[in-house]
């Protein structure tokens, strides 16, 4: 790797005031696992790397009665091991307990993936599905994002100079809630999304009807997609009505806007769209109602 | 160019305390082997794809290729070389040696400390969990069955 330095602050303040100084020659390291990579590779030219492993909000998981916050550098294994986070939060376990191997999960985190902005992050679906909100620090101190408006492009985000992002914040599910992420790959593990669907669903209280629908799409268009009519498509429908489901199926289909690569076809790709799209709608509605 | 400033790392190697200078931008796993002197752990790939580089920190493992030797300052490392004592060989490492689990042998150390890594915390995996935990270690000689059988008799071994 080139000559870099390595500077570790140990507050929010300190790390934005390095990342302002340096700015694209500077770059946060959470868990290293795409930014290491990367940085091999040649893809950026850095003066210096900010370790913001040691700012104690980076590292914190609140999980309380208005909702869960993790810090953008906490490690996929800290979000899955804890069992309440992993009941009442799923979607967000399904994609903590499948980003690489056990080695990754040690160091990878869901800050890292939706900051690194691939279109095929695993992360960032499920955090779509789950109503996440982005906390940015920057020069002219705190905002809040949307997550499904974080990514701007391949590898592109909406953070500004000088910006870093802090958590990410999630409101508490109701008990009727359920959510579920699963993507498509020719090998069992280790592998790039070909395509990946994240779905949540809010119940009635006699879990019977559908009140509130996400549907969230990866690998499918340059950027996470929302599929607004996907998730439209079943609000106030039973939550077994076949009909409902195949037409947010298709609904998610059409959002779809993918290419053909050397991992699938759009042909492919919009159909497992719409295959996964159906599958994680019934999933996460019986996660609902368990 | 002026080389940015080294960075004093105080860590644990497999137990001794070890205080050095390495350079900002220096994987752990080049830590490990060139300023530690090191050499069980391997390099395969250098992109977190084969595990031949695991070693463990603070009891999890990880890839050494994708950290920083400036990132381990305070922590407690677990390198191949920390699995046997002065009584003998590591139960993983006798099985391996007695399931023939290895061939080439250059994936070895990464499998031995990452299956070193579940065994610690679950000392009766099922042969699914087992092949799950190690899918981050590639190996191109032996097909993995005789590693995982490697896996199982020295989890009952240690019983
Ligand atoms: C072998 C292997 C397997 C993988 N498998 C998967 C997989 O199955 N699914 C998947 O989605 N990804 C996978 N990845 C990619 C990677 O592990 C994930 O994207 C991971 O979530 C990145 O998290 P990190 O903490 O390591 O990020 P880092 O590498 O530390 O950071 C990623 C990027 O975001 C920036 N950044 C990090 N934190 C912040 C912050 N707080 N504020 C602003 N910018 C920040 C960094 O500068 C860098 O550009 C894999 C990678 C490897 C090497
Ligand atoms: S050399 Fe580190 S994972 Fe292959
Ligand atoms: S024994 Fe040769 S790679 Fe595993």
């Amino acid at each position: 790797m080139h000559p870099f330095a390595y500077i570790a602050p140990k507050t929010v303040e300190e790390a934005v005031a390095v990342l302002n100084k340096h700015g694209d020659r500077a770059r946060p390291i959470a868990g290293g696992t795409d930014l290491l990579v990367q940085a091999r590779g040649g893809r950026f030219d850095l003066d210096a790397v900010v370790d913001i492993k040691k700012i104690p909000e980076l590292e914190s998981i609140k999980n309380g009665a208005s909702g869960l916050e993790f810090g953008a550098a906490v490690p996929c294994y800290q979000l899955y091991e804890n069992k309440k986070l992993a009941a009442e939060y799923p979607g967000i376990m399904d994609a903590a307990s499948l980003i690489g191997g056990i080695q990754i999960q040690s160091r990878a985190g869901l800050g890292g993936n939706l900051c690194n902005a691939t279109p095929s992050g695993d992360g960032i679906g499920p955090l779509i599905v789950h109503y996440g909100t982005a906390v940015i620090a920057g020069p002219g101190g705190r905002r809040e994002l949307a997550v499904e408006k974080f990514c701007t492009g391949p590898g592109r985000n909406a953070l500004k100079k000088g910006e870093l992002l802090v958590s990410l914040k999630f409101p508490k599910p109701s008990a009727t809630f359920g959510a579920a992420y699963e993507r498509f790959i020719p090998r069992n593990e280790m592998d790039i999304a070909v395509a990946g669907v994240a779905v949540s669903v809010e119940l009635s209280a006699d879990k019977k009807t559908i009140k509130k629908a996400r549907v969230a799409l990866a690998s499918v268009a340059p950027t996470p997609v929302l599929a607004e009519a996907a998730g439209a498509a079943l609000i106030g429908k039973s939550a077994d009505d076949e009909a409902a489901i195949n037409a947010a199926g298709a609904a998610a289909a059409k959002a779809a806007k993918p290419i053909t690569d050397m991992r699938g076809t759009i042909e492919q790709r919009k159909h497992l769209v719409e295959v996964l799209t159906k599958r994680m709608i019934r999933k996460a509605v019986e996660r609902a109602r368990s | 160019m002026e080389l940015p400033q080294r960075v004093h790392v105080r860590t644990t190697i497999n137990g001794q305390a070890q205080e050095f200078l390495v350079p900002p931008y220096m994987s752990l796993l080049d830590t490990i082997r060139e300023i530690a002197g090191l050499t069980g752990t391997k390099e395969g790939c250098l992109d977190g794809n084969c595990g031949a580089c695991t070693v463990s920190i603070d009891g999890r493992i990880v890839d050494s290729c994708l950290v920083l030797g400036a990132e381990v300052d305070g922590k407690s490392i677990t390198t191949v070389e920390g699995l046997a004592t002065a009584k003998g060989l590591h139960p993983l490492q006798q099985a391996f040696l007695e399931e023939a689990a290895l061939q080439c042998g250059i994936c070895t150390p990464g499998f031995l400390v990452a299956a070193k890594g579940l065994l610690d915390n679950e000392p009766d995996p099922s042969e699914e969990r087992i092949r799950h935990w190690l899918a981050g270690n590639l190996c191109r000689c032996t097909g993995y069955d005789k590693i995982v059988r490697a896996v199982q008799k020295a989890a009952t071994a240690s019983h």
